[in-house]
């Protein structure tokens, strides 16, 4: 059985947490070839061939693929994908903006967001915004899939030595798109995905600046800050702080949901949650049917109350 | 220039899914239906993008049973110019796999010509989030996915994407693949009038044996059960309490 895993790179910079979980999820499947591609990701791969779980690191270094655009890096996959069993890869919009590519050209079906592999052919994956849960047996040669990481522990480091490094060949850009600008935001705060605490703002909040009262709790905490889909379309938030069926999926320790009601979209990503407190004025919002703890009141005496009071 | 809309038949997003008893499935009967809220958001785009004078044609495809044409109706009704449906089966309960509905759509794409297809970037009820990439690599085009911003420019398209640290723009050459994200647009309110009067028009209708694809499984589902379920927890009456709670009983603070 072989696995080829695509890691994630942004100027350089292995997310290496998501790569960590992802080699945990996939275990079942043995160890794993991980997939570095960027420009100048040499040190992101020797990052990569650290972690337990790793057979080897292939680097795919060109300036083709130095923004993650899905053409150039699925004829890239394409060229090395024939002789794996599995392609896989941490469920994020980088992953699943390509992966469904790469299984096009090698004509199989992909699957997203899988939470469980259960054996070589077999995955669990939630549909209908997590309100159903799928076991699917797939008949492919290779299978494609991204994985939902957030539930799975990092993997480690390897116990000694590194896994060996090597360089595959980049083929020709197609040419189909050229890379115009990001608008990242680079935070201290940890990433929603692996943070610990995360305390995520609605609609409640009721402005931008009201919202810096959820970044204040949060900073005080060391957590990381979410919203609503109503938070972001209001622009009290950006759109990477979206927590949902279609944000970000959450599994912290303790997740605070402030001015939020609880809407199936809304829960669907963070169903997985050790710890939910919900603050909303209406004690009929739906978010205390999945709230460990609830306090029902006004939000802008029981947050400044709660910030002051906590570290 | 012509866009073309695939649009799905989806469980309304206001439903709440039921698991039936003996795990083969979700309920289907008697819930509320309705277009894939992306797919209203791409449908919108294009209609807005007609009105600008920018696109000449809008055809929205949607594969599936023939009850699919409700939401064909609604597309007419939203602005759409004409509307395709490809049968696919008759049995509401089968879902046909992102592969080969990328497979079918190739093949209306090669029989309509457009510019542009713009597509939801997931099905709300299979959550695959494929479709658009998989077509854009059938047709070997460019993509644009989770868009939040396009515009047209010269035989390119510049599309705003969604992505997980914030914002990433892509000028993709034409003809492409666009997938839309929510804040792409609002998608105009329909009112029954218009829905009733899109009535008349006629919804051409193509057997999808007809176009020779293969659109057997690849997955199986084995079992389909509801996920487990989170007890409610207490309410908590101060802040205080709720510290209290945090620290010595769940110990996470
Ligand atoms: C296709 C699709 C995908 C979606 N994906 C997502 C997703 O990924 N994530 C997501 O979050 N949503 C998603 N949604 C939207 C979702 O359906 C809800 O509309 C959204 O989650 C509501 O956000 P909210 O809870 O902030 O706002 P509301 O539902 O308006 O709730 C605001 C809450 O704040 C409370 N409140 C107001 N003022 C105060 C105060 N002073 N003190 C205390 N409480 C107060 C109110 O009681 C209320 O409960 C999606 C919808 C669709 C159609
Ligand atoms: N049966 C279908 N008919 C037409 N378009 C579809 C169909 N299924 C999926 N699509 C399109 O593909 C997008 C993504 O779906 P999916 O890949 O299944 O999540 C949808 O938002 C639609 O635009």
């Amino acid at each position: 059985m072989s696995v080829l895993l695509l890691a994630e790179v942004h100027n350089g910079q292995l997310l290496k947490d998501m790569l960590a979980r992802t080699l945990t999820a996939i275990a079942p499947l043995g160890q794993a070839d991980v997939l570095v591609t960027g420009q100048n990701c040499k040190a992101a791969a020797e990052e990569a061939s650290c972690l337990k779980g790793v057979a080897k690191v292939l680097i795919g270094d060109d300036a083709t693929l130095a923004h993650g655009q899905a053409e150039p890096l699925a004829a890239l996959i394409q060229s090395l994908g024939a002789s794996y069993d599995h392609i896989a890869a941490g469920a994020t919009t980088f992953s699943r903006n390509i992966l469904p590519r790469v299984a096009m050209v090698l004509d199989v079906m992909v699957l997203a967001d899988v939470t469980h592999v259960l054996d070589a052919e077999t995955f669990e994956r939630p549909v209908y915004a997590g309100n159903a849960i799928q076991t699917v047996q797939s008949r492919d040669r290779v299978k494609v899939f991204t994985v939902r990481t957030a539930a799975f522990s990092p993997s480690g480091m390897r116990e000694e030595g590194t896994a060996p490094v090597e360089s595959v060949p980049v083929p020709a850009d197609p040419a189909l798109s050229v890379w115009v600008e990001d608008k990242t935001i680079v935070s201290e705060r940890p990433d929603l995905t692996s943070a610990k605490i995360i305390i995520s703002g609605g609609r409640g909040l009721g402005s931008e600046d009201n919202f810096h009262q959820i970044t204040l709790l949060a900073d005080k905490l060391g957590g990381a800050v979410g919203a609503s889909r109503a938070a972001v379309d209001a622009g009290y938030a950006p759109n990477d702080w979206q927590v949902g069926q279609t944000g970000k999926i959450v599994a912290p320790e303790l997740y605070i949901a402030v001015g939020i009601s609880g809407a199936i979209q809304h829960l669907a990503g963070i169903k997985d949650s050790r710890v939910i407190v919900a603050i909303n004025k209406d004690e009929e919002a739906p978010i205390f049917q999945v709230a460990d703890y609830g306090l029902v009141g006004d939000l802008f005496t029981l947050l400044p109350e709660l910030t002051g009071k906590v570290g | 220039m012509k866009i073309l809309v695939p649009v799905k038949r989806v469980v309304d997003y206001n439903v709440r899914v039921r698991v039936r008893p003996d795990g083969s499935g979700v309920e289907l009967s008697n819930v509320k239906m309705s277009m894939n809220p992306f797919d209203e958001i791409a449908l919108e785009e294009a209609v807005r993008l007609k009105e600008k004078g920018v696109a000449t044609e809008v055809v929205v495809v949607s594969i599936g049973v023939p009850q699919v044409k409700d939401t064909l109706r609604t597309a007419l009704a939203m602005g759409a110019d004409r509307t395709i449906l490809v049968h696919a089966t008759d049995d509401v309960n089968q879902d046909i796999e992102p592969l080969a509905i990328a497979k079918i759509l190739a093949k209306i794409v090669d029989a309509e010509k457009p510019q542009l297809v713009i597509a939801g970037k997931q099905a709300i009820d299979n959550d695959m989030n494929a479709t658009g990439q998989m077509l854009a690599a059938a047709l070997g085009w460019g993509q644009g996915t989770y868009a939040s911003a396009v515009e047209i420019d010269e035989g390119a398209v510049l599309v705003t994407r969604e992505v997980d640290g914030g914002l990433q723009t892509l000028r993709l050459k034409l003809p492409a693949v666009v997938t839309t994200d929510l804040r792409l647009n609002q998608p105009r309110y329909v009112a029954l009038p218009a829905i009733m009067k899109a009535r008349k028009k006629t919804i051409e209708e193509i057997d999808l044996a007809a176009l020779g694809v293969d659109s057997a499984p690849r997955l199986t589902v084995l079992s389909t059960v509801e996920p487990a379920k989170r007890q409610a927890g207490v309410k908590v009456h101060s802040v205080d309490e709720l510290i209290s709670k945090l620290k010595n009983e769940a110990g996470v603070l």
